[in-house]
């Protein structure tokens, strides 16, 4: 397939059309809109299933139904939309059936705005929904890897039974950029040994996450685990940039990972030597790598575009060996090159204390940089 | 004994859509009862094998335990939305909810108008029996006007606490909508009604018709605080004047068939 000049929301429905998505239910909500408006031609024309949903909790319940049967299904939308759907994630993951989502995030919290946002990195990441739970969770940067991350979810999705979700701020939606769409898959339901699509020749089957008997819950919940741990083996993947030499690493996801790029490339071309680390999987996190990181570098600098979430991680990983800073910006506001420069020449140049939470330090920088703060 | 078994004496069988699994419900329950409709009916039309079930919360959360056939079991009120994914990626199998009245009435009023109007090819068994069964006797959508219960304690109070839903009547105006209709379980004629509605629902999803849907009324002696008997008694005179027995929306091609 050749490059082509693609939006990241119907190149991420295109991607899924291409990977054998069978059928798609959703809810329009903005920056994700035209995912839906893009499955809504598409999937009629190719004679799948398409529904416009009443509500993003009928649409994940919808998705429910149909991942049941065996079909690869997704829904998609954006952070209020995505916190309707926890209960039915819940239960997704308690039924232990795949399925794929998107969550092209804004700012929040509450009706917040449509502006690009990563605020909702512990709610997909850290459960959301009720009980115990991890799903598999990407951050694409670009819209290529965007691309790539709907191919890989419904594999990932099927291999592990849960919910994997990739988790793209709105500009990723929202931006064109060049890309390559995958060939087109066929369609291959497969006849999973557990799948509820009628009683055929076979005993019948259940799909439930009700487990009455406690032992029998704990069972389950154990059972979940152990596959969780298999995934935490094999599935952790993130992207290293300038990491050999490195005193400083910068870690960021997403588009602020992407964004931190260019300010680590400024950084070396005036001598720090500092590096990138992006997570792919944000869950499973990369703990071991930054844990490695930890044993050589002199400080770290986490860069989100929310209050300091994937922060938290960072400093599980890090174990507190050496300083953990914060650099944000919440709300919907994405952050210039500049502004991480200046964060990772500070560090260079600074001597850092291990603090507990390295937020209440930003927040006092960040008063002098936002005015309207009081 | 051999006597006794010979196919001339046979009055009773346990139909085949049905398991060997004891059900969990109250003595004098209709559950059993509307469970066993709709197991006879499948049996008639020879569906079990391409039918699968959603199973609601509340009483009959555990419905997916008693029935032959490929069964899911959905978030409170959520059934239809479910039965609408299922049935969307597998058009021709057959599709059924079975849920109470805090399950359709309630918390799955978006889901059950939703479902409804868009003409989802499924069929949906809808058990009133005007409480909360499996919380232990709250008030439901469907309680009748002063009508007491755990959660109104005085009598429902419709000044403050609402008035009851007739669902029947309010889905019947669903252009999406096949076959309504509204049966009751308090006698041996009525339930022969309720199970020819219980098949010309499922006739209507057989012939691609539309949304179907059969309401039933039913007993809830233990939360009710009566016995069977008196409960059977009390859907008679108290619950079927409220909810008026009757087809509420039949298709042309369904009355055809009827």
């Amino acid at each position: 397939m050749a490059r082509e000049l693609l939006k990241g929301n119907e190149a991420i429905a295109e991607a899924a059309v291409r990977a054998g998505l069978e059928g798609y239910f959703g809810y329009p909500i903005t920056p994700q809109t035209e995912i839906l408006e893009h499955l809504s031609r598409r999937l009629p024309e190719l004679g799948r299933a398409f529904v416009q949903a009443e509500s993003e909790v009928a649409a994940i319940n919808m998705v429910y139904g149909a991942a049941c049967t065996g079909a690869r299904v997704m829904s998609t939308s954006s952070s209020p939309g995505v916190s309707l759907m926890m209960e039915g994630i819940s239960y997704i993951m308690g039924t232990e059936i795949p399925v794929v989502l998107v969550n092209v995030m804004r700012g929040g919290p509450g009706l917040g705005n449509i502006a690009p946002s990563q605020s909702d990195y512990n709610q997909a990441v850290h459960g959301g929904g009720h009980g115990d739970y991890s799903p598999i969770v990407l951050a694409p940067s670009t819209v290529q890897e965007a691309i790539d991350m709907m191919v890989l979810s419904f594999d990932l999705a099927e291999r592990y039974r849960t919910v994997c979700m990739v988790i793209a701020d709105g500009s990723i939606g929202q931006m064109m950029e060049p890309a390559e769409l995958p060939e087109m898959r066929p369609v291959q339901r497969k006849d999973w040994e557990w799948a509820t699509n009628g009683a055929m020749g076979r005993k019948r089957r259940i799909l439930t996450s009700i487990y009455i008997d406690p032992p029998d819950e704990e069972v389950t919940n154990l059972r979940i685990f152990k596959r969780w741990m298999e995934v935490q083996a094999n599935e952790v993947r993130y992207k290293e940039y300038y990491l050999d030499d490195a005193d400083y690493v910068v870690v960021g996801f997403g588009t602020a990972g992407r964004v931190a790029l260019s300010a680590v490339r400024a950084a070396r071309q005036d001598g720090i030597k500092v590096g990138l680390l992006r997570p792919v999987t944000v869950s499973p996190f990369p703990y071991a790598a930054l844990d490695e990181l930890s044993k050589r570098v002199q400080a770290f600098l986490v860069v989100e575009m929310n209050m300091g979430q994937m922060l938290n991680d960072v400093q599980l990983a890090t174990k507190g060996r050496v300083p953990v800073e914060f650099y944000g910006r919440p709300g919907g506001v994405v952050p210039f090159p500049d502004e991480i420069y200046d964060e990772i020449q500070r560090i260079a140049t600074t001597e850092l204390q291990i603090e507990a939470d390295p937020r209440h330090a930003w927040y006092q920088r960040m008063i002098t940089r936002v005015t309207r703060v009081k | 004994m051999d006597t006794l078994v010979k196919p001339e004496n046979l009055v009773y069988v346990r139909p085949q859509a049905f398991t060997e699994f004891p059900t969990h419900y109250c003595p004098g329950c209709t559950h059993g009862v509307a469970h066993r409709l709709v197991a006879e009916v499948l049996d008639e039309m020879n569906l079990t094998e391409r039918t699968i079930g959603v199973a609601p919360v509340g009483c009959s959360v555990f419905a997916y335990n008693y029935f032959d056939c490929d069964f899911v079991e959905a978030a409170h009120g959520r059934a239809p939305a479910m039965a609408t994914g299922m049935k969307r990626v597998l058009p021709d199998r057959i599709v059924f909810t079975y849920q109470g009245d805090g399950d359709l009435a309630s918390i799955g009023m978006a889901e059950i108008m939703h479902a409804a109007a868009r003409g989802e090819n499924i069929t949906v068994i809808f058990i009133n029996n005007a409480i909360y069964g499996m919380t232990g006797g709250q008030m439901a959508p469907t309680s009748l006007p002063g009508m007491k219960t755990t959660s109104s304690p005085l009598g429902r109070d419709v000044e403050t606490q609402g008035f009851p839903i007739r669902m029947a009547e309010i889905l019947a105006n669903m252009d999406g909508a096949g076959y309504i209709a509204r049966r009751s379980l308090h006698d041996p004629g009525n339930i022969r009604k309720a199970k020819k509605a219980i098949r010309t629902a499922f006739e209507t999803q057989v012939r691609g018709l539309g949304f179907s849907m059969v309401e039933l009324l039913s007993t809830c002696p233990t939360n009710w605080g009566v016995s069977p008997i008196e409960a059977l008694k009390w859907v008679e005179e108290h619950m079927v004047p409220a909810y008026p027995l009757g087809d509420y929306k039949v298709a042309p091609q369904i009355a055809e068939i009827k």
